[in-house]
């Protein structure tokens, strides 16, 4: 029966042919529909005897079953044309930018506070507070600087008017003394007080402005007291935490003796990058020594039983040193073209 | 305190370059701040005479010098004002490089040869004296390098010492310490007493010998006060910072730098009786050196004699009883003053001197007698004249007490964390002239009269620490009881806030403490301010009771910078008076968080349309920083905030704060652009974040129905939710807005607001009827509430 195969092929010919789904509906009828090629030899099978009926017939069931095929070829692959001219009307220039609001930032002297509480916290130091506005007692004479004591004229302290006994604190060592106080209070009842690890960020005030001086700044106290707590952990904590806080394990670290009031032996911290633009130099970062036994008195512990050391460091410095920053000023000037480098 | 090196290797000399010493010095606790050589490094300059000055034949303001250096007579064309024969000045010779590369080559200056260059003490890189040449002594060697005839080749050292160190405020003290650390031997100048030849003697008397409990002084008769100081002693003082003045001056000063012993001459000839070293009478007054006229106060001890009050003791010098060129008579004084007596006093008056930074520190209090002999010798030896006995008043008992401080052993290696053996701790103290005694296993120490740093046992141990060196002490990693630190889940930290602050696009700034009281004024309405008794400026004059007035002031600053977009925020505190305040009695101290917006709602952009941030746009980022917790709000007036766009924050039923559209007053009078929004919250609500609770969530279907009320504009949406909640029965699980609507359709003081009803029960399904009845219920509470009305 060439026929029927050339139908066949005439059909998937046509379906080729249509350029849309109304085309392919239209090329279906001729063949498939009522009066279509296809059902008029349907039609024309009862003229047959049986056993010619039904080859015929099955002849004509496999070109249909073939013409159906390829008319559901056909309407898959307009389908699948339609979809992708779809999606190609509706692509984008990705490459605009994205809607909405990106995010802000922390002051560059958080980021370098955070980083300084997770490093002690991961060494069993929590956070201690204290006020801005501070007394007399707890910023010097509980430090064991008294009325008149030279070390008083290293601070240029502000006071408040009407208030010979309150000033704004010069340090956060007067932390010291509020954390000894609460810390003795809380454990009166035991034998053995527990230890005393804390640090206590905050802001200082001093008569003082330049390039590399604000009248308000930040610093970092740190206080560990114990049974047993010697120099050579101090110097160790410490050591420890510059290097990871600038995390350069070849950091050089020193200390030198100074001089305060409130701890002996007193140490100077310095230290020097073995790479960068201040390769080799020493930088002065902070201040530490054993707690001074009278400051120890004064927080209501016994200088006998218990030791301690304590420092006090610039966390302005270490991110100016951190970031390059060259000018103090920058961080409390509020310019965003500055801060909001430090997303 | 400055000094020179060559003087400090007079008295004893390590083997180490500057370089080292210096290092020596500030790792033993004398930090080296500076160690700059006393002249810029230049050759071959030597000392010259001119023999002759003749003026040059082609230029008026030039001279021809016939010049001796030393060798053949040398030509040379000179501009100085003060060239003229029989002068001594340096002369660079032809190949000599001066400070800054300048070579001298042979010339020929306006027709006529010159070989050399005569020098002014600016060429030299000696001083900014560029007047005329540097006139050099005449008793130095012709032809001499100028560098060694000058002690040019020296070094500047200046230290940084530490308030504990008095004792290292003279090259005797520096030279010990160098001694000590290197076990060089050390050379101190021998003191001879010199005898006296006259019988000239002025009483004294002790008024207060607590105050000052030794007092030496003796009479110089037939000085020549214009003598000149001797070029040695010139160079010393000058390599230690100290400028020369005149010969009476220049030994005081050098006594003082060499010993570390203030001394005063006073011009004997205008003292009358004895001397009385006393407190001061009422209304007594003094006209200082510096020419400063001081009204001492009553703990200010006086040099006195029986007419008047001469001189601050141990600070300053009276300008009538002072030394002049013309004096002839000098009454010199070297006293002990106890460092209670003067610490303090200087800085009360506003200035301070090296008289009494030294005697507030701690001079040596056996010091006085040995210093006095010294410098006596230095005026006979320089201006001449006849010395009387030293009269030396004491009150031993007043002197300062040594006592031997209790030293164990043991406790040195605890405290240091370091073995070191009770020998080798002896064998440290001994080396800084302590005196050691063993009792038991402890040591008794004694200091030196120089030492005012050494009380207790701490003092002792810093010195075994310093002497043995930090840098021998190890650095351990402490060892202890690991246990857990707590933390809160239901508090935030700060720095949680700052990042869900920071995530809403806002920058984070430290804003001073302390501002201008305008601001204060405006922005807070504080009448109370409380004020800084001594500000830096008047902008920082008092401490701010809000963080607003510091924000408001970032968008100026910002808006200068051509920066309109500010979204700025900060976290700190504020101060308030309060009688019972805590922790500091008078004063209130909180922390708070304060945001600010001004500017366009979104950075710049092209899928948006542009507008400025509002009101709503700030709560919704208040809300977003306590959310899961919901807050309340209510119109509030605030000085700082529009009256109309303003309201108070409410947490927990707690007052916690304002939000609101700063006010277009201070937004004019400020230059602070479209109008800025701002929050301020105290920080300790914005930390309370709670605990998740679960609930069970219902499996049963839930039904939505919109509601649209017409209510008067002057209700808030809040209040007409809350009367909805009150009404609605248990299925009613939540009720939102989301639409207000005022416009065609409505009456002009009403508005329209649209509320989702969301209903469901956890265990059936709702039917029609209980879901309208609920609906119901609802408008009709509003109805008789508020006098609402259902949208048509």
């Amino acid at each position: 029966m060439d026929n029927l195969d050339q139908l066949v092929q005439q059909a998937t010919a046509d379906f080729a042919a249509a350029a849309d789904s109304a085309q392919l509906e239209q090329a279906k009828a001729r063949y498939l529909g009522k009066s279509g090629s296809l059902t008029e030899r349907l039609k024309g099978l009862g003229k047959l005897d049986a056993d010619a009926r039904r080859a015929a017939g099955a002849e004509i069931n496999r070109a249909k079953e073939a013409i159906e095929a390829g008319l559901e070829a056909r309407r898959e692959a307009l389908r699948e044309a339609a979809l992708q001219a779809q999606l190609a009307a509706e692509a984008l220039d990705v490459t605009l930018p994205g809607r909405g609001n990106l995010r802000g930032g922390l002051h560059p002297a958080s980021r370098t506070l955070e980083r300084i509480e997770a490093l002690f916290r991961s060494i069993g130091f929590v956070v201690a507070d204290g006020p801005e506005i501070e007394t007399d007692w707890h910023n010097f004479t509980a430090l064991n600087t008294p009325e008149n004591h030279p070390a008083r004229s290293m601070h240029d302290t502000f006071y408040l008017e009407g208030h010979d006994d309150v000033l704004l604190r010069t340090h956060t060592s007067p932390v010291q003394i509020r954390a000894m106080l609460a810390h003795v209070a809380l454990h009166a009842d035991l034998q053995t007080m527990p230890e005393i690890r804390i640090i206590a960020p905050g802001r200082v005030f001093r008569v003082d402005s330049d390039a590399t001086h604000s009248p308000m700044f930040h610093q970092v106290e740190g206080l560990w007291v114990g049974e047993n707590v010697s120099f050579a952990d101090l110097k160790g904590v410490i050591a420890d935490f510059l290097r990871k806080f600038f995390e350069s394990d070849d950091l050089q670290v020193r200390f030198r003796p100074s001089f305060f009031p409130f701890t002996e032996p007193s140490a100077e911290i310095d230290v020097a990058f073995m790479s960068g633009a201040l390769k080799g130099r020493w930088l002065e970062i902070a201040g530490c020594g054993m707690v001074h036994p009278n400051v120890l008195r004064f927080g209501g512990i016994d200088p006998e039983r218990y030791t301690g050391f304590a420092f006090g460091m610039g966390p302005d410095r270490l991110t100016m040193l951190r970031y390059g920053v060259n000018d103090l000023r920058l961080f409390f000037d509020g310019d965003l073209r500055f801060l909001s480098q430090f997303r | 305190m400055q000094f020179s090196e060559k003087w400090l290797r007079s008295l004893v000399n390590p083997p180490l370059d500057s370089e080292a010493l210096g290092h020596l010095l500030t790792m033993s606790g004398l930090e080296v701040e500076e160690a700059e050589p006393v002249a810029p490094p230049f050759t071959s300059v030597v000392v010259a005479r001119i023999v002759e000055a003749e003026k040059h034949p082609n230029a008026d303001k030039l001279r021809v010098c016939k010049v001796d250096a030393g060798g053949e007579p040398l030509q040379i064309v000179c501009g100085a004002p003060n060239a003229a024969a029989g002068l001594l000045v340096p002369c660079a010779l032809v190949g000599a490089v001066l400070p800054g590369g300048f070579a001298i080559k042979a010339a020929k200056l306006r027709g006529v040869e010159s070989f050399g260059m005569l020098c002014s003490a600016r060429e030299l890189g000696l001083s900014e004296d560029h007047g005329g040449l540097l006139e050099l002594p005449a008793d130095l060697k012709i032809g001499e390098d100028i560098r060694s005839a000058l002690g040019l080749d020296d070094i500047r050292f200046t230290i940084k010492l530490t308030p504990n160190r008095a004792d290292c405020l003279s090259l005797a003290g520096v030279a010990r310490e160098v001694a000590a650390l290197t076990g060089e031997p050390l050379a101190l100048p021998v003191v001879e007493a010199v005898p006296p030849t006259l019988d000239a003697r002025r009483p004294i008397v002790l008024d207060a010998p607590q105050a000052c409990p030794r007092y030496c002084g003796r009479v110089i008769r037939g000085v020549d006060a214009k003598a000149p100081t001797p070029e040695w002693m010139k160079q010393r003082l000058q390599a230690s910072g100290v400028r020369a003045i005149s010969a009476l001056v220049d030994v005081t000063n050098y006594v003082m730098l060499e010993l570390g012993q203030p001394l005063h001459a006073f011009d004997n000839t205008q003292l009358s009786g004895a001397i009385h070293v006393r407190y001061p009478r009422a209304g007594e007054q003094v006209l200082l050196l510096n020419e400063q006229t001081v009204t001492p106060s009553a703990d200010t001890l006086l040099i006195a004699d029986e007419a008047l009050a001469l001189a601050l003791a141990g600070i300053m010098g009276g300008e009538d009883s002072g030394i002049t060129l013309d004096t002839s008579e000098v009454f010199l004084e070297s006293a002990f003053f106890a460092p209670d007596a003067i610490a303090g006093r200087a800085r009360g008056y506003g200035f301070s001197s090296d008289a009494s930074h030294r005697f507030e520190r701690g001079v040596d209090f056996d010091l006085a007698r040995q210093a006095m002999e010294r410098a006596t010798r230095l005026i006979l030896d320089i201006c001449g004249g006849e010395a009387g006995p030293v009269e030396e008043a004491v009150s031993p008992q007043h002197l300062p007490a040594r006592p031997a401080v209790r030293l164990r052993p043991a406790r040195v290696r605890l405290v240091l964390g370091i073995a070191i053996g009770d020998d080798a701790i002896v064998a440290l103290l001994e080396r800084v002239h302590l005196a050691v005694r063993r009792e038991g296993g402890d040591l008794l120490v004694t200091p030196p009269s120089f030492r005012f740093d050494i009380g207790i046992e701490e003092d002792l141990i810093e010195e075994v620490a310093r002497l043995h060196g930090y840098d021998n002490i190890p650095a351990v990693a402490p060892q202890g009881a690991l246990t857990m630190l707590g933390r809160s889940e239901d508090r935030r930290t700060a720095w949680d806030v700052r990042r869900l602050v920071a995530a809403r696009d806002y920058q984070e700034v430290v804003n001073f403490s302390f501002v201008d009281e305008a601001w204060e004024r405006d922005f807070c309405a504080n009448a109370d301010v409380i004020r800084l008794a001594n500000p830096i400026a008047s902008q920082m004059s008092v401490m701010r009771s809000s963080l607003i007035p510091g924000l408001a002031a970032n968008v100026a600053t910002n808006r200068n910078r051509q920066q309109d977009r500010v979204r700025v925020f900060e976290i700190g505190r504020c101060f308030e008076r309060k009688a019972d305040g805590e922790p500091v009695a008078g004063f209130h101290q909180p922390l708070r968080v304060a945001a600010l917006a001004a500017g366009p709602a979104l950075r710049e952009q092209w899928g948006a349309p542009a507008r400025n941030v509002d009101f709503y746009d700030i709560k919704g980022d208040l809300d977003a920083l306590f959310a899961p917790a919901v807050l309340g709000f209510e119109p509030v007036s605030h000085p700082a905030l529009h009256p109309g766009r303003a309201a108070t924050v409410l947490f927990q039923g707690r007052r916690i704060g304002i939000v609101g559209e700063l006010h277009p007053v201070w937004v004019q009078r400020y230059d602070l652009g479209p109008a800025p929004v701002v929050f301020e919250v105290e920080l300790d609500a914005a930390l309370e974040s709670g605990l998740p609770a679960y609930r069970e969530i219902s499996r049963m279907p839930a039904v939505f129905r919109d509601l649209a009320l017409v209510v008067g504009q002057e209700v808030g949406a809040a209040r007409v939710l809350d009367v909805l909640r009150e009404a609605a029965p248990a299925i009613v699980r939540e009720i939102g807005l989301f639409d207000v609507y005022h416009g065609r359709g409505i009456e002009p003081e009403k508005k329209s607001l649209a509320f989702r009803v969301l209903m469901q029960d956890t265990q059936r399904t709702l039917e029609d009827a209980e879901v309208e009845q609920a609906v119901e219920a609802l408008v009709r509470h509003a109805e008789a509430t508020l006098g609402a009305r259902l949208r048509a």
